[in-house]
């Protein structure tokens, strides 16, 4: 029986909404308060659902040492504390939440492989969240 | 129009339970499960989320019934998993290891079959605020 598992986790970083292709202007306007040039942070909540089937074994859809272990390593470590427009993937990708949300379903979806991956979710603050699914139905 | 409406009821309950496969030894028990391996067990609160989906009813205006839900809920679930521990109380347990995956099989077992008035839609369970299975009744 295929069951959804999902895991939250939390990291702090800065970002700065801007884009080289519009005016100062258009960037006021378009990004307000996010386009401050020397940039603000938040507490991202990020919640990751896998699923599959329930292993027999074990009574999991995959070992959540497992999962803490690789996300911490690979998605945690590397935007915990950071400024997220110093980092290479946001070197021509305005660190939107909606970016973020994008890159961090892929670098889970490229390397971990030990159960299948649903959907990332992040809560950038208490009012706003995004969510990406990439090919799967989406999930309610 | 379609008027399908999601209904979700939240309720609480507090276990212990401990994972253990008796097939494996006491070292695989200890490194596939870890802490969760202590053999006197240990507890969490549980949130249970039921949805159900349905049509509004024109008369009434309700998916289901509140009442009938939430009552079903705690004779089906609440009243025989509340402080209690798993492995030891609760006869799906004597066999299958409880966790919150398993739960949420368990909790969708005893309630579909007795919810008449609506469709389960899915069963979530939080074992804390940072961890939760759904379950869809999915093969």
């Amino acid at each position: 029986m295929r069951v959804h598992l999902t895991r939250r986790y939390l990291f702090a970083a800065s970002h700065r909404l801007h884009s080289d292709s519009l005016s100062e202007e258009e960037n006021r306007a378009t990004y307000g308060k996010c386009n401050n040039p020397h940039g603000h942070g938040h507490n991202y909540f990020v919640e990751i659902t896998v699923s599959g089937p329930v292993d027999a074994q074990t009574g999991m859809v995959c070992n959540l040492a497992d999962l803490d272990g690789w996300v911490r390593e690979n998605v945690i470590g590397r935007y915990d504390h950071q400024d997220l427009n110093h980092l290479p993937e946001f070197a021509n990708t305005v660190p939107t939440t909606e970016n973020l949300c994008v890159e961090i379903y892929r670098i889970l979806h490229r390397g971990f492989k030990k159960a299948h991956l649903d959907r990332v979710r992040i809560e950038e603050t208490m009012m706003n969240s995004f969510e990406y699914s990439g090919e799967n139905p989406a999930l309610r | 129009m379609s008027s399908l409406v999601y209904l979700t009821r939240k309720a609480e309950f507090s276990s212990s339970h401990l994972y253990h496969n008796p097939a494996f030894s006491a070292e695989e028990n200890k490194r596939v499960f870890g802490k969760c391996n202590n053999p006197h067990g240990h507890g969490h609160n549980y949130v249970l989320e039921v949805t159900v989906k349905g049509e509004v009813d024109a008369t009434t205006g309700f998916v289901v019934d509140l009442k009938q839900l939430k009552d079903l809920m705690h004779k089906e679930v609440l009243d025989a998993l509340d402080h209690r521990f798993l492995n030891k109380e609760i006869p799906e347990f004597f066999t299958l290891i409880p966790t919150t995956e398993n739960i949420a099989i368990v909790c969708w077992q005893r309630l579909a079959p007795k919810l008449t008035a609506a469709r389960l839609h899915r069963v979530r369970v939080y074992e804390t605020p940072d961890l939760f299975a759904d379950f869809y009744g999915e093969a």
